[in-house]
């Protein structure tokens, strides 16, 4: 499956070597993430050097070279959002679950992600759980958002083993 | 509404020729004639957060079921700018413009001004200091002093819908310029208009468009550079989410004059909806013939691509944008080349950011001598900025070019949140700096602002009142600097940090004597050897408080104190004891456990224990913990 899709992707950009990017913007739309053995796929059809596809995939802050966890946390980090404490709930969401930004749960609940801006200043701070928007954060309602995120988890999981 | 239905269903046809244009735009203007009502809700991201798309559903849904003898459509717009009081819901005609709109409110808006002609005065503006309610958007102050050319159409028109773009005109200059105008004389024409490039350098733009169309390649190519990275602005998203087309008509426009075949649209990561909206643009303009082969019977051609950015600061700077759409990492190159001789793919290439794009057909329309008539002597047309941080009015705002920051900051944006003192606005982003209140009857153009130690950028505009302390806002921009820098310079890999390094030890109250002058030296050194303009600048947000705002940086380092109470461990966090009902909320929630006190009498913090982690303040219920 994996060689047909990257033959695939490969050939919605022409075999556009230029194109390097959207093709691994659509492999991670795929999968997450970039898969090691996929990027190896893409460089052998493309006829590119893997290392330079690693160059790619560590340089763009939006590709991911592990998978992600199952919710999506986007923490604002822009000058407003800065402004009004933006930093204090990063670091207490990071402390709480013993994460760095980018990183993601032990536990795979979720990967939390911390952007330069969303450019929803009139919210600041903003989070975003899954592209929903929640507006005027403080390191406590944050954390309180986080942890009922686990909760739905785990009521969704009995509900369904019922 | 899908995009394929409106095509299929109305103009349904490539347009071949000039006066087919004309005939379509009658045909549209005619049908929209005889819708009777119009529900306008904002689907820009702010409106969007606060749950704009709901309504637009509840609106629809209703429109259909109405029944009632006037024709009514609901459609969705761009961002009106008001982002402080979305979403925003406009009814047509009389113009009604609701504010902070919520879902039970669509079935009250719907029966009275809908369906009848009442209004709900309780979803109006209110003006703070009258009282009095404004019905339309002229009548508030917000929008009172701005004038709008590139937001003339957010708010206005459908983005998703070439037909409310033709009907208001859209694509007439490109028609102006495909039968009347030489390319040579559409560059004289925006060379004459004074436009000078809005993303951030000011370069005049004709003649960006001049030495391309000069330089010899066998492929020319545009890019619209929408990597809006810095942080507060949101200009750009809001006119590709809001009026798309303006900015493929300059495109196409700039293609025609410049001799390209092929343009690219570079847009950031974070902005799906723009992304969204610019792909639909783009097929419709393809389908009814404004992009592809013989562009209106004219025989030029032009396509465009859409590219996503992966996510890097950087990549704004234009030879580093084009390095990531040749497929790789976006490390800027030495600027002795021009890109407009040798840029991506070693062609002659014209870049412009956004903004500038959608100037472009209003330029044509109304003519260079009218454009230049707005603004100042070097700065000509208009400016939008996106207002933010400590303000009462948090929005995006259009000006013409040399307002003073006084009457945005204060007219436009009703002054400081909360009642609190102003005390510096920051401009052009992380290469921008800092102006205080002594500055703030400064007219906002470029030239101007640079003079001030600051300058336009892209057009963020941020805030900050007493509260905000100096030395951790040149730290937040440094910091934000050293994440970006792409390390192919040693200068900027090497010098942000050290910057950053004594910045960190100041705020830590570790700073000594001669801190201030080492910043100095590293600023120097950075605007004289880094290779592009991230680093060259990259001192600015530095200098510029160090140059206003000297005493607060010599407060942290000789006294150790941070007069706006930010600086963790500048400042302590005690218990007011006349306040304290020795509730026991803090202590429990303490971390470090350094607070102690016997039930129902006043608690105490161990400051010996304390890590200034500011859970107590924001837990307790009777704000008894202050920061001394």
């Amino acid at each position: 499956m994996g060689k047909e899709l990257i033959k695939e992707i490969v050939n919605r950009y022409e075999n556009d070597s230029g194109m390097l990017i959207p093709m691994m913007q659509d492999l991670q739309t795929e999968y997450g993430y970039l898969p090691a053995e996929q990027l190896r796929v893409l460089s052998k059809t493309l006829i590119v050097p893997l290392s330079r596809i690693y160059q790619v995939a560590t340089f763009y802050a939006s590709f991911r070279l592990a998978p992600k966890g199952q919710h999506e946390v986007t923490l604002c980090m822009g000058t407003v959002c800065y402004l009004k404490g933006a930093n204090r709930i990063s670091e207490t969401i990071c402390k709480e679950y013993g994460i760095e930004p980018g990183g993601t749960t032990a536990d795979r609940l979720f990967t939390l992600q911390a952007v330069n801006c969303v450019g929803a200043c009139a919210l600041a701070p903003v989070m975003i759980v899954d592209g929903k928007y929640y507006d005027g954060m403080s390191p406590v309602s944050a954390l309180k958002i986080l942890s009922e995120l686990r909760l739905k988890d785990e009521e969704g999981k009995t509900e369904g083993g019922e | 509404m899908s995009v394929e239905k409106v095509i299929d269903r109305k103009i349904g046809k490539v347009i071949k020729s000039i006066g087919e244009l004309e005939d379509v735009r009658e045909d549209i203007r005619k049908r929209k004639k005889a819708v009777g009502k119009v529900i306008r809700v904002c689907i820009g991201t702010g409106c969007a957060a606060k749950g704009s798309r709901k309504l637009y559903e509840l609106f629809s849904k209703a429109a259909q079921k109405s029944g009632a003898d006037v024709k009514v459509e609901a459609k969705c717009v761009g961002c009106h700018g008001f982002c402080e009081r979305g979403p925003i819901v406009v009814i047509d005609p009389g113009n009604i413009f609701y504010q902070g709109v919520e879902e039970p409110d669509v079935g009250e808006i719907f029966r009275e001004s809908v369906m009848g002609d009442r209004v709900v005065e309780r979803l109006l503006y209110e003006d703070t200091e009258s009282g009095k309610k404004a019905m339309t958007e002229e009548e508030i102050p917000f929008y009172r002093v701005q004038k709008r050319l590139v937001l003339a159409g957010n708010g206005l028109i459908d983005p998703t819908d070439i037909e409310d773009y033709i009907s208001v005109g859209g694509y007439s200059a490109l028609a102006k310029v495909l039968t009347d105008m030489t390319p040579d004389q559409v560059i004289d024409e925006v060379e004459k208009s004074g436009l000078r490039g809005r993303g951030g350098g000011g370069f005049l733009t004709g003649r960006k468009w001049r030495s391309c169309r000069e330089a010899e390649g066998e492929m020319k190519y545009v890019i619209c550079n929408g990597d809006e990275g810095d942080p507060g602005a949101f200009m750009d998203r809001s006119i590709m989410e809001g009026n798309p087309h303006a900015v493929i008509e300059g495109m196409i426009i700039g293609a025609y004059a410049i001799g390209s075949r092929q343009g690219y649209i570079y847009v950031r990561n974070e902005y799906p909806l723009a992304v969204k909206h610019l792909k639909q643009a783009i097929e419709q303009a393809r389908e009814i013939g404004f992009l592809g082969e013989d562009i209106l019977g004219s025989g030029s051609s032009f396509d465009i691509r859409i590219n996503r950015g992966g996510g890097a600061f950087v990549c704004g700077e234009s030879t580093a944008l084009m390095a990531s759409l040749e497929g790789r990492a976006g490390e800027p190159r030495a600027k002795y080349v021009h890109t407009v001789e040798h840029g991506l793919h070693d062609m002659p290439t014209n870049l412009n950011n956004v903004e500038t794009w959608a100037n472009v057909p209003t330029i044509i329309n109304q003519g260079a001598q009218w454009f230049s008539s707005i603004g100042t002597e070097g700065s000509k047309g208009t400016k939008v900025f996106s207002l933010v941080g400590k303000v009462t009015n948090t929005g995006l705002v259009e000006v013409p070019m040399g307002m003073t920051l006084r009457k945005i900051v204060e007219e436009i944006g009703g002054g400081v949140k909360g009642g609190k003192a102003f005390k510096a606005v920051q401009t052009g982003g992380p290469s921008g700096g800092c102006i205080p209140a002594e500055y703030l009857d400064a007219p906002v153009d470029f030239d101007e602002l640079t003079k001030l130690g600051s300058m336009m950028g892209s057009g963020g505009m941020i805030v900050m009142d007493e509260d905000t302390c100096m030395v951790n806002v040149a730290k937040y921009f440094l910091g934000f600097l050293r994440d970006e820098s792409c390390g192919k310079c040693t200068p900027c890999r090497e010098g942000i940090p050290q910057m950053l390094y004594i910045l960190n030890r100041i705020t830590k109250g570790e700073g000594e004597e001669g801190d201030i002058e080492k910043l100095e030296v590293l600023a120097d050194l950075l605007a004289d050897t880094a290779l592009c303009a991230l680093g060259k600048t990259a001192a600015n947000p530095v200098l510029s408080t160090v140059k206003y705002f000297r005493k607060e940086y010599e407060e942290h380092i000789l006294e150790k104190r941070c007069h706006a109470k930010e600086c963790r461990g500048l400042f302590l966090y005690v218990i007011n004891e006349e306040i304290c009902t020795g509730c026991g909320i803090c202590k429990k929630n303490c971390p470090v456990e350094a607070i102690s006190g016997e039930r129902r009498s006043p608690h105490k913090i161990d400051q010996e224990l304390c890590t200034k982690c500011g859970t107590c303040i924001e837990k307790c219920p009777f704000t008894a913990i202050e920061k001394v």
